[in-house]
């Protein structure tokens, strides 16, 4: 069907204006739109929606009771400027992100990559437990317990009982040391979606590939690894990225839950949390909005950016 | 050029031992890293409570007891929302929520990957695009759609915006293309089919492994769904917002803690298990073209 009617309608194509055209394939593909339309009218309403009002309701003071009105750039002003939190909170994301993107990016890469040559039943169970924790809820929370701030956690029992320390260590609740708790919770949780497409990806990679670099000369499995593999899962290089960058800026529930919120001297303290801190209870939408739309920026360019690199490998 | 290496004709690839060594190592290392704690939560969900309050704590469990889920039941019980609402709502969310999910994703993404109509390719970007940013980007202006259309407090804000994910819509597109042959199609069109019949009755069958894919996908997200800001009434709070208000309660409830949190990820892990295979085949064509 698809192929008499693209046939018919590029020899009428001529005779008719192209916006003509395009109606008349319109019409012909009802079906398309019917079996498109229910998720898209969701898809627009919950998702690419809000990126509009949100972009729109950030240059007004929208606050739920009074009728907005419109300041331009002054939430942008006030955020950069007047909002010292908001500052130490864009620090601590870009910290936080800078970190557990890349490091999860690239432990999920090199355990995929590791794992691969392993028999498939043993390979399964490993891939079950790297893959294990990103699924499995709040069981994060367990870090919890094993940094827990009396001598009942793990981690302060043992350092009591070996005498490295005299006292219990307050972990989640110490300037010092909340940050790079976190930090390697969510690098705990972050072996998820990405991982298992590298596996995947992996898998794919015809053998004869390798059996030919190995007579053209490739000497180990590093050079196979970067002549070879990478440029073949590029794909899933891409796909993984976006989503481990995505992931990178998502990760304030693990941190509210573990350091609540705020967390100490706002030690831990990202966007997500001021967003929520704006949004969810002042109820300063317009504040509020302004914050999503920069996280929403540096998300977007980051992943531009990103994209850009990653296109080079193995040209 | 290096000496190429054969066994029975076939090119055997250089594999050094100490990268083997060191390979190995590693993989051991990082899994104890991601294994220690979760098999620290079960030992603490089999610990009698003098162990738990044992000093050092230890890292196994000399009188394993499954009193701690006991306890947990009658602790819920005793709450004035029961036990068994969170569980429903947990229960229902997911496999409602997962349902139309895998309804509405494969249909839209049967059209984008198998059908040729003007702004494919620009429902397709959009969607692309929107695997970019995390989801608290809209947390805001998703609070105002839910209030204008009365759905706060709800199980629809919930439910509805979790029928849609781009991720789901994503992964099943992308292995319909290469899943699903057009000459089967095709022929199923010739045959009369109309095109939601040939979508329902011949591409749906074919692409098995997507959808439990998706399923798993859209699954462990509602699953772990903790609390929103969408949510008010205790009554429709989650088993997982239940589960953190019990392990943060502190040393106290250590064992009935742990006892939930193995109840919560037990679940989402057995359905992994079984679906395993089929979702490393899904994510075989999850690439993406730049």
């Amino acid at each position: 069907m698809s192929n008499k009617t693209a046939a018919k309608s590029s020899t009428s194509k001529k005779e008719m204006s192209k916006l003509q055209w395009t109606w008349k394939e319109m019409k012909k593909n009802k079906t398309a739109y019917f079996m498109l339309a229910p998720f898209m009218i969701l898809f627009f309403t919950f998702t690419v929606w809000p990126v509009i009002l949100s972009i729109v309701l950030s240059f007004t003071d929208f606050n739920m009771l009074e009728m907005p009105n419109f300041l331009f750039l002054d939430n942008y002003i006030r955020l950069f400027l007047d909002d010292d939190i908001f500052m130490l909170a864009a620090q601590n994301t870009l910290i936080f992100a800078c970190i557990t993107g890349p490091v999860s990016y690239i432990l999920s890469l090199l355990i995929a990559w590791f794992i691969n040559e392993l028999g498939p039943k043993l390979r399964s169970v490993v891939t079950l437990v790297f893959y294990a924790p990103s699924i499995s809820g709040s069981v994060y929370l367990v870090w919890q317990t094993l940094f827990s701030s009396d001598s009942y956690g793990w981690v302060n029992g043992t350092l009591l009982n070996l005498g490295l320390i005299d006292d219990a260590v307050l972990w989640f609740q110490d300037a010092d040391y909340v940050m790079g708790l976190c930090i390697v919770v969510a690098l705990w949780t972050s072996l998820g979606t990405a991982f298992l497409s590298f596996i995947a990806g992996l898998q794919n990679v015809p053998r004869h590939l390798y059996e030919a670099g190995a007579v053209d000369g490739v000497k180990n499995r590093w050079q196979e690894f970067w002549y070879i593999t990478l440029p073949y899962m590029r794909p899933q290089l891409m796909f993984g990225a976006v989503l481990s960058i995505t992931q990178s800026f998502g990760f304030g529930a693990i941190v509210t839950a573990l350091c609540g919120f705020p967390s100490v001297d706002y030690a831990a303290h990202t966007i997500m949390h001021h967003l929520d801190d704006y949004g969810g209870q002042r109820y300063e939408m317009g504040y509020a909005s302004a914050i999503a739309v920069i996280l929403f920026v540096v998300m977007i360019g980051a992943n531009t950016l990103i994209k850009k690199g990653l296109s080079k490998i193995g040209q | 050029m290096a000496k190429l290496r054969t066994r029975k004709h076939k090119v055997v690839l250089s594999r050094g031992a100490g990268g083997d060594f060191g390979i190995n190592l590693f993989l051991v290392l990082m899994g104890t890293f991601m294994f220690l704690p979760m098999y620290y939560v079960i030992a603490q969900s089999l610990k009698p409570l003098d162990e738990l309050w044992m000093f050092p704590p230890r890292f196994y469990v000399e009188s394993p007891t499954l009193s701690n889920f006991g306890d947990l039941f009658t602790l819920m019980s005793e709450n004035y929302v029961p036990f068994s609402r969170y569980i429903f709502n947990t229960v229902f969310i997911s496999v409602t929520g997962t349902f139309g999910n895998l309804l509405l994703s494969s249909m839209a993404a049967y059209s984008l990957a198998k059908l040729v109509f003007p702004g494919r390719k620009f429902f397709f970007e959009l969607v692309v695009k929107s695997l970019m940013f995390h989801q608290t980007v809209t947390a805001i202006a998703n609070f105002l759609t839910m209030s204008n259309l009365r759905w706060l407090d709800t199980y629809y804000s919930i439910i509805i915006p979790a029928f849609c994910t781009s991720m789901g819509l994503y992964l099943m597109k992308q292995f319909m293309e290469t899943g699903v042959s057009n000459e089967v199609l095709e022929s199923a069109r010739l045959d009369g089919a109309s095109e939601f019949k040939t979508f329902w009755v011949i591409a749906m069958p074919m692409v098995k492994p997507a959808w439990l894919t998706l399923m798993i996908e859209s699954f462990k997200g509602l699953w772990n769904a903790g609390s929103s800001i969408y949510i008010y009434s205790e009554q429709l709070k989650t088993f997982n917002y239940a589960i953190n208000q019990i392990v943060t309660g502190g040393i106290a409830r250590a064992g009935v803690g742990a006892a939930a949190t193995v109840i919560m990820m037990i679940v989402p892990i057995t359905v992994f298990i079984i679906c395993q295979s089929n979702v490393i085949e899904t994510m075989g064509s999850s690439g993406m073209k730049d």
